[in-house]
Parts: C-alpha cells; structure tokens; sequence
C-alpha cells in the first residue's frame, strides 16, 4: 500500500512549453504505459483532454480505461506492483517530475469512483469537509457552513439533505451517496474531476441526476468520465475516447465517434459487435 | 474415487451413520464436560478459602495466613506494563506491514518472522529476558524486564489481530481519501484507525489476557517466588498470580493446595473480567458506528 | 475555507511540489512504523543469538558426544552427566500422550461440526471449544495434579504421584481445540462438488466422509496435528506440576519424568549463578527445543502448504 516513489517517474523538474495543439489541453498525455506486475494494461497511450469538457474513456471492461484514468492523479501508484511511465502534464507541468508531491497533485485532480464511498463514521456535513479534515485543516464554523453549503449545492444535493446535515453520510439512498461524494470531491476545490464509472452502481433515476449534475459541473471543471456504457458517453461528453486492450484505439469528438468511426473496431464496439 | 466404485459399495446404513454422529458429538462434548467438572470442583474449593484477608495477605509459611496480594498487584503492573508497551509497537508494526509495507522486501522478512515468532514456545522467551533484559542490560530480575519480555512474547498475537481488524476497512476508504489530497498517513490515521479501532482493541485485550496467565518465561527469568513487598517501581522485583499459585501447587500441605484453588479462582475471575471488557467494547462500538 | 485552498490563482510550480516539512513528517512516521515491525526481526535475532552464544560455551566445557551418547541427566549432581535423552524422553513421552488423547478427540469433534452439526449446535459448540484453548495452563497443571492424578491412581495402582500419564491427558484436553478448529478448516476446505460426487454414486454420509473428505483434507489435517505436537512439546507448566522432576529415560507413563520445559523451570526457580555449567545448561536444553518446534512447525507449515496448493 505504499506510495513508492517510483524510480521511472522522477526526473528534475522542467516547465515544458505545451505544443501548439495542446494549448487549450487542461491535461496533456504523453506516451503512458502502465503495468500491473508483468501485466501491460496501459500502452503507449498519448492525447490532450481540453479544459472545461466533458471527455469520455470508453471501453469493453479490462481494456484498461480505468487504469488510464488512475495515472492521471496518481492514484495508479497506490496500488502494490503498479507501475507506469510516460508524461502526464496538468496545465504544462509534469506531475510525475521528482519534486511533484502526488498528495498535492491529488487535490488539484478529484476523483469519484465506482462504488459511492462516503466515510460511515462521518456526518454529511464531515462527509463534505473530510477533504479538509483530513489534511489537517479545521475550517472555522461560518465558512466551513459556506464552503458546505456550496458544496453541496454543486452537486445538487443540498435541497434534499439541508435539514439533516448530521446525519450519516452512509444513510443516504445509493445516488445521494455518489453525489455526496462528489460534493466532497468539489469541496476541496480541484480543477480536473475523474470519474470512474460512477453511474454502474446507481439505477437509472440517479443515473440521470448525475448526468445532469456533470452538465453543470462543466462549466467550471474539467470531467474525465469512465464509462462501460455508450449511451451515457454519447449523451455526457463531447469528447470521447476508445480504449482496447490498453491501446487508445480512437480519440475525437463524440459526435465524430458516434457517427463515423474512422477505426473499424471502435465501429464494432459502438455498434455492439463485442463487448 | 475408486473406493466407490457402485458394484462393491455397501448400502449406507442409517444407524451406523447415527452411532458415529453420536460419538462425534460426545468427542465434542466430552471434554467441555470434564473441564466444566474441574472447574467446578477448583471453584468450590477455592471460594472457601476466598476472603478479605486472603486478596490483602501476603504470603506466609501457614498456609491459613497466606495471601496473593503481593501476587494479584504484581500481575496487575505486569500486564498493565506490557500493554503499555506492546500495544503501540504491536499496533504500529501491524499498520506498517497493511499500510506501509506492500510487497516490499522487507515486509516480507518481518511477515515471516512474525509467523515464526508465533510458534516459538513461550518458555523460550524467558531465555531471552533473563539473558538480554535482566543480565546483558542489566535491569534484574525486575518488574520492567519482565514486561519487556512479556511485551515481545505477546506481540506477534497483536499484529496478527490488528491486522486482521485493518484488514475489514474495505480499500475504497483508503482510496478515498488518497482522492481528497490525503497522506498516507493521515488515511491512516482519520479514516483507517477509526474504523478499525474496535476490532484493534477487542483483539489486543484478547492479547494481553493472554499475558495473565504465563508463569513459566516469568519463573525462567527469575521471577520471586515468596515476596512479601508491593513493587515499588519499574526496577522493583515482583511476583505474579500464576507463579504464586504454583508456589502454593508445590507445596504437601492440604491447606496450601486450598490457597491454590482460590488462587485460581481469582486467575480466572481477572479472565474473565479482561474477556468481558472485550465484548463490551465491541459492542459498545458496533452500536456506535451503526 | 482554510488557508491553503484559498486565493489559488491557476496553476503554478510551487503548487504541486513536496513540502519539505509535510514530506519530511511522513517520512518519519514511515520510519517509526517500520522500526515497530523490524522489533520482531530484532527479537528473532535476540533469541537465536542469545541460545547460540551460550550454547556455544556450554560445548566449550561438555563434548558434543557426551551430550548426545549419555544416557543420564545430572548436571545439579556432583557426579555431573549431561546426556539430553532422559530429558527428550520425558517431553516426548508425555506430548505422545497428549497426541494420543487430542487427536481423536480433536479430529472426531472436527467431523461433527464440519459434517453432522446444524448452525446452531455449531455457534455453540465453537466458542466453547475455545474457552478450553484459553484456560490458564498453571491451571490444568492444578487438575493434573490435585484431581486427575488421585483419580486415575484407583484404577492404577501403581501409578506415580508425579506421573507422565496424567499431565499427558490432561495437556490433550488443551491442545484438542487447536486440532479440531484446524482440522475443520481443512475439512470445510474440501469443495462441495466432492462430496456431491460421492452422493451421486450412491455413497453414504459415512463413506462420503471416510473415503472422500477424510482423504481429500488428510494434508490440511496432519499440519493441524504436528502444529500441536509443537504446542505440547514446548507446554511447560502442566508438565512442571505434575509430571515430577527425575529426568527418566523411560517410556513407561506411569513413571515420573522430567520435559525439557520443566527442567528449565527446574533451573528457573533456583538461584543459579550466571556462567556456571548449571547456567548453560538452561540455553542448552532451550536450545534443543527451540530447534524440536521450530523443525516441527516447518513441517507443518510445509504440509499445509501443499494442502492448500494440492486443493
């Protein structure tokens, strides 16, 4: 469970200037590979993810999409025997040069994941501050309250737990929980939000919150969205990305991929050929 | 399979597979059975013996005058000691290896040695407390040396038991709050340690009861057997519960074998006071987080 | 809103660099918690070092020979002899004893609650083998010595006051629990799809078990019985109180004998000098046992192992 540092990903620290096509990129890819043990699941994979857009990673499952995403706040690294290597800028910076502290990159970087997992010791509202919280810093009352408020409101929850703030988080219906989860996510004030498959566990009612939740966030955050299923890419995003067996088979507007494919397999699997 | 091969097997007889559930289950039962007469029959002869004068007495050459306080306030710093300091580096060693130590190599080290350390028969730690505590540092044949040792014996069982309660934080906590920007350590220490804090203190308690009844590392490093002071510091000699019982076991006199029962009666009094604390506790935290 | 998440203007290199206070902080708790666990490997090095120096010193002044081709055990004696055999015998002896009473015990109860046992009998039952395991052995040495032994003296008349058998029975009643719940484990380890397998032949509960399950869990099983042969072998106070103390190269349970445990109490409880003969003797003997568990629990863990690999 350590974070290792890994001996690939430090180099010195050098500002890149970004190249002209990635001027508008928030996320800039450069050659990732990423490996389980011996297992390649990420090759070679390079493309800019624009600012405020909503860009979808799809997929058939273990093509490698999820790991993809997990490079990009570093959380790949967490897990024992992962390894990467390749350039991922944030804004032109390289956040696995050797002096980037991936703890701080993480806070620029949020993440929503699959299963909704707010903390089943904390309230809402701690569920909401947990960001702070857990870092040490101890928000006062009134703006803790705003920033809460704000939060919450963000991921269009506040209406309906307004009164019960200290209830626990884990009370909360499936969809409420995702969306708690997000407002603690958008509490510690990221410009970049990853979502892995945040929808694969909630039913269709608040599926479609969320849908509607990330077309707001939208305006104000870049959203990586991982998604198995299609529809939710074609309706979400506005660029999409397809993933097989860890190569970056097609990458372009959604629009582009829905309707004229350019790589036969991305055809197959958006006319469900396979998957 | 070939035993069963249809054309030799007998028919299964219904009362011969009754008999032999039936003598299974007396296997079962028999010796819950015979322990429960034993305990009987030690606690009915102790609880005669069990008096005021008896628990603030200490020992003497009659064995009507002789008492275990000297041995039941020494087993009290003992244990009292050894959680001191086992619990924090058991603990810690327990968060290094679920936490820290992934699939490093020296995890693994640390994993096999503590396997190993586990089936190393108690007495053996007398040994090492005699040689390295009490004579190579120089402590004595003290209260500290003895909880230092008793401190290492128990530790394997800590880890082993931290470990399985870390181990019931499901990984989507810790994920989470890596996420929000947290270090590993303070996953660790808001999110992970909380969680699992019933299931670290349930087993630690667990651990350390343990601890109360071991006589013989105490007798190998040279534990007194006839005090008849309080231990007035880390560096004091002292005595404990199973040693005085022992003491008392040795003895041919009739009335001694009596202090002994009522000995353990107290022994398995403070067992069962440890044993209870740990339910409580757990229950008491499941109705919290629930 | 707290301090470092405020007036953050876009993205600048500072921002995301290692702190060199925060960093550094980790890296101590990292380093603290990693000394917790490198005590064990302290401790392991402790142990073999302290029984290997003295060990060593105790072959300076014995010959090897005489310690393994002498047949009697008297280093307190003026007439010193220091063959381990009397004392090898005593623990093997009354761990065979032990053996002897918890293994069917142990391996029969393990049947009842993986085969026969319905959910309720099984919550009951498990527990309360447990409580066996958790009594106090100072307190089975009292039962061996105060009740067992007076008893089992009507029925043999010439049975010791110090004895192997009774300390032995009553060490099996202790260890019986550690065989059944291992035992169970490998025999709940068996898949279904066996036991279904025999049933589709026509084969009976009984035969299932005996033919298929017994078999198929036989690895996991005899790990669980040599894991408590380790644990009798390195019992102490059970055999302290009531097997005797006369080192006795005897295979006869109705003798009094001296384990090896015991004779380490022996020494314990008398005020031996350090760096005399008596003194090395402790390690010697402590020596030889921790090599008898450790080669034991080896094996057992080998075996183990293949059960779970053969699976």
């Amino acid at each position: 469970m350590m974070v290792p540092d890994l001996a690939e990903g430090r180099r010195p620290y050098r500002a890149t200037q970004p190249a002209a096509a990635e001027v508008n990129a928030k996320l800039s890819v450069q050659n990732l590979d990423a490996w389980y043990g011996a297992t390649h699941v990420v090759k070679k994979v390079s493309m800019a993810i624009p600012a405020r857009q909503i860009t979808a990673v799809i997929g058939p499952s273990g093509c490698g999409k999820s790991t993809f995403v997990r490079c990009l706040n570093r959380m790949h690294e967490c897990i024992p025997g992962a390894r990467m290597d390749g350039r991922v800028l944030l804004d032109g910076v390289d956040i696995y040069a050797g002096d980037i502290d991936p703890v701080l990159v993480r806070r620029r970087v949020g993440m929503v994941f699959q299963k909704p997992n707010p903390f089943p010791m904390m309230s809402i509202r701690d569920n909401v501050l947990a960001g702070l919280t857990l870092t040490g810093v101890r928000p006062r009352g009134g703006e803790a309250d705003a920033l809460v408020e704000r939060a919450l409101r963000g991921a269009a929850l506040w209406d309906e737990v307004k009164d019960s703030l200290g209830k626990r988080g884990v009370s909360l219906s499936g969809g409420q929980q995702q969306r708690l989860c997000i407002a603690r996510a958008l509490a510690v004030e990221p410009e970049v939000l990853l979502m892995d498959e945040p929808c694969s566990a909630l039913d269709p009612i608040a599926t479609t919150r969320i849908e509607d939740l990330m077309h707001s966030l939208r305006e104000t955050y870049t959203i990586v969205i991982v998604t198995h299923n299609m529809q939710q890419a074609a309706r979400v995003s506005q660029k999409t990305a397809f993933f097989y067996t860890g190569d970056l088979i097609e990458f372009s507007d959604t629009d582009t991929i829905f309707t004229s494919p350019r790589n036969k397999r991305t055809e197959d699997y958006i006319t469900g050929k396979f998957g | 399979m070939a035993g069963l091969d249809p054309g030799q097997a007998k028919p299964p007889s219904r009362a011969l597979e009754r008999a032999f559930a039936g003598l299974c289950l007396a296997a079962a039962l028999l010796p819950l059975l015979l322990l429960f007469v034993l305990l009987a029959d030690v606690v009915y002869d102790g609880l005669s013996r069990l008096d005021w004068a008896f628990l603030t007495s200490y020992p003497s050459r009659r064995p009507e005058r002789a008492g275990v306080l000297a041995g039941l306030v020494g087993s009290f710093y003992l244990v009292g000691l050894t959680a001191l300091i086992a619990l924090p580096l058991g603990v810690g060693a327990a968060v290094y290896l679920e936490e820290y130590g992934g699939r490093g190599r020296l995890a693994q080290i640390i994993e096999v040695n503590i396997s190993n350390l586990a089936g190393v028969p108690s007495i053996i730690y007398g040994l090492l407390g005699l040689e390295l505590f009490a004579r190579t540092l120089a402590m004595g044949r003290s209260l500290l040396a003895g909880a230092l040792m008793m401190a290492l014996l128990v530790m394997p069982i800590v880890i082993l038991s931290t470990r399985e309660a870390l181990r019931t934080v499901p990984l989507g906590m810790r994920e989470a709050g890596l996420a929000l920007g947290a270090t590993r350590w303070q996953v660790t220490r808001r999110i992970v340690l909380p969680m699992s804090l019933p299931g670290i203190l349930t087993g630690a308690i667990l651990a350390i009861a343990r601890a109360i009844g071991e006589a013989a590392p105490l007798i190998v490093l040279g534990a007194l057997t006839y005090v008849d002071f309080l231990p007035d510091g880390l560096r004091s000699a002292f005595t404990v519960l199973p040693i005085q019982i022992f003491n008392w076991i040795g003895r041919p006199q009739a009335g001694f074998k009596l202090n002994a029962a009522a000995g353990i009666v107290l022994l398995l009094l403070m067992l069962l006071l440890f044993n209870g604390l740990a339910i409580y506790l757990r229950n008491y935290f499941q109705r919290r987080t629930r | 809103m707290g301090g470092e998440t405020t007036g953050r203007g876009r993205l600048d290199v500072a921002d995301m660099r290692r702190r060199v206070g925060a960093h550094a902080r980790e890296r101590v708790i990292e380093l603290l918690l990693t000394a917790c666990g490198v005590v064990s490997i302290v401790t392991t090095v402790a142990i073999l070092g302290v029984l290997v120096f003295e060990t060593a010193s105790f072959f300076a002044e014995v010959s090897l020979a005489e310690f393994l081709l002498d047949t009697r055990w008297t280093p307190l004696f003026v007439d010193k002899h220091f063959g381990i055999w009397p004392l090898v015998a005593g623990t093997v002896l009354t761990s065979a004893i032990a053996i002897g009473v918890a293994l069917p015990f142990g391996l029969l109860a393990a049947i009842y609650l993986s085969e026969f046992a319905t959910p309720r009998a099984r919550s009951l039952l498990k527990p309360a083998l447990e409580v066996l395991a958790g009594v106090p052995t100072i307190v089975y040495g009292y039962f061996a010595l105060v009740v067992l032994t007076p008893l089992l003296q009507r029925f043999i008349p010439d049975l010791a006051g110090f004895n192997a058998l009774s300390p032995g029975i009553i060490m099996g009643i202790m260890i019986m629990p550690m065989i059944c719940s291992l035992s169970e484990d490998a025999i709940f380890a068996v898949p279904e799809s066996m036991r279904e397998g025999a049933y589709a032949l026509g084969a009976g509960k009984l035969q299932t078990v005996f033919r298929v399950v017994l078999p198929t869990a036989f690895s996991g099983i005899a790990a669980s019985v040599i894991l408590a042969i380790s644990r009798a072998v390195g019992e102490t106070m059970i055999v302290a109180i009531a097997a005797g103390q006369q080192p006795n190269l005897t295979a006869n349970p109705r003798e009094s004998v001296e384990t090896m445990t015991t004779y380490m109490v022996q020494i314990g409880l008398g005020d031996t000098p350090t760096g005399t003969i008596e003194y090395k003797t402790l390690f010697v003997v402590g020596a030889s046992l921790f090599v008898m568990t450790f080669a034991i629990n080896l094996l057992s863990q080998r075996l183990s192992r293949r059960f779970r690999e053969g699976r």
